[in-house]
């Protein structure tokens, strides 16, 4: 066992440390934790903001390659700017229409194209017994009629109609266990990679993997 | 009230019509206006971004001037922000830079050990949630505990049936099914959902019923 000499390993372990310290109660160390995240988030996207996307995307294009017509989107992103000045907030909406309409004029299709027919079309498979394919594919359609029939609610749940929409809430059940079974082993693994931190960065203790 | 409310819902419903119809026109002349657009949009996103830093700074200088409960934090905040930009614009972006190592020690750190910290809470909750009070209830609890197992090394060998039946599918084998097939099934059916809702949404947009983005007042 070596422990590290590297301040900023010893940095890691301290806010580590910071975080963890939540599971007994809120304090002082989480908070600052809390706010340093904040702030180095804050200086980290306002770095890559700029390189990535003021730079190439304004700044070169309008002084060096002359165009000038993103000049008048600039204008209207400092009247989106106006909205922190009361009297003048109003003019925000002009910038705020201008992409929500565009954005949501967009929207229609795409969104028919991509959650809709491209559903209907994953959904429309071969179906049949002869193999474990043709089987898996009958349960997704089966499955997807129900949780549909389960979400239609112009239509009272009784009889046939009702078993379909039981039907759909057991698939939705499974989903939802498959979900959250997924989602702990992930944040499981994160918890072990931040002891696997301690250990080996930071105690120099070697472990086989 | 014209140049206020009337003007700004003509101009969502112009545009909206606009790149409604430029999807379904293969011409070079929607081509260009649709990437004329997206270059506007990226440069009206950088003084959003703008306000976006004008408001944090703003709430929090707000906060240290007023003297709210736990104010020390704000000036943290605010100066870690600062150090963070000076250095990441004095030094570059490059491994082993002060504006490397923050991100990595620091940000990767607590925000790791912050998503971690949930698979305590997320645990705590499943002990509350995962109670069998139904049958629902347990094909809930069966599917998360057999994708959990599943997920891990040790899940092949916890597949003890397979001392008896070596062909027989194992954990990880049925965790997978669960997640490719009736997961899949649940899982579309809802994006089918989400998809009627964003094209419901988007039409109440275009068409001035749904006017919430464009804030409060007049």
């Amino acid at each position: 066992m070596q422990i590290s000499t590297n301040p900023w390993v010893w940095l890691g372990v301290f806010f580590t440390f910071s975080v963890l310290s939540f599971l007994y109660k809120d304090n002082p160390f989480y908070k600052l934790a809390e706010h340093v995240t904040v702030g180095v988030s804050i200086g980290y996207f306002m770095v890559i903001w700029w390189t990535n996307t003021v730079n190439p995307r304004f700044i070169i294009p309008v002084f060096e390659n002359g165009d000038y017509y993103l000049i008048i989107p600039a204008i209207m992103g400092l009247m989106m700017v106006l909205r922190i000045v009361p009297k003048w907030s109003w003019l925000s909406r002009y910038a705020i229409c201008f992409t929500v309409g565009a954005g949501a004029g967009m929207g229609i299709p795409r969104s028919m194209q991509a959650s809709v027919l491209r559903q209907l079309e994953s959904t429309m498979l071969h179906l049949g017994f002869g193999t474990t394919t043709g089987i898996n594919n009958i349960v997704i359609f089966i499955g997807v009629l129900a949780v549909l029939i389960y979400f239609f609610f112009s239509k009272e749940h009784k009889g046939v109609f009702g078993g379909a929409a039981k039907l759909g809430i057991w698939f939705l059940m499974v989903g939802f266990g498959a979900t959250f079974g997924y989602t702990v082993m992930a944040r499981l693994s994160l918890f072990i990679g931040r002891v696997l931190f301690i250990l080996q960065d930071f105690l120099g203790i070697p472990l086989a993997g | 009230m014209l140049w206020k409310k009337q003007i700004p819902l003509a101009i969502t419903f112009i545009m909206g019509l606009v790149f409604g119809i430029q999807y379904f026109v293969p011409h070079r002349v929607s081509d260009t206006l649709f990437k004329n657009y997206l270059n506007f949009a990226i440069v009206i996103g950088v003084f959003g971004t703008i306000l976006a830093y004008i408001s944090f700074y703003r709430a929090h200088t707000m906060r240290i001037r007023r003297k709210a409960p736990a104010w020390p934090y704000s000036v943290i905040a605010i100066i870690v922000s600062i150090v963070m930009a000076i250095f990441g614009f004095a030094q570059g972006m490059e491994a082993g830079t002060v504006f490397s190592n923050m991100y990595f020690y620091v940000l990767v750190s607590i925000e790791a050990t912050m998503f971690s910290l949930l698979a305590f809470y997320i645990s705590s909750a499943a002990y509350r949630a995962f109670r069998a009070r139904s049958a629902q209830a347990t094909a809930l609890l069966v599917a998360a505990i057999i994708v959990m197992i599943g997920r891990i090394p040790l899940g092949e060998g916890m597949s003890f049936w397979t001392l008896i039946f070596p062909e027989a599918p194992t954990f990880p084998d049925i965790a997978n099914w669960i997640l490719n097939v009736p997961n899949m099934a649940a899982k579309r059916a809802m994006q089918l959902g989400i998809g009627l809702g964003m094209m419901m949404l988007s039409l109440k947009i275009v068409l001035g019923i749904e006017r919430s983005y464009m804030g409060g007042g007049d």
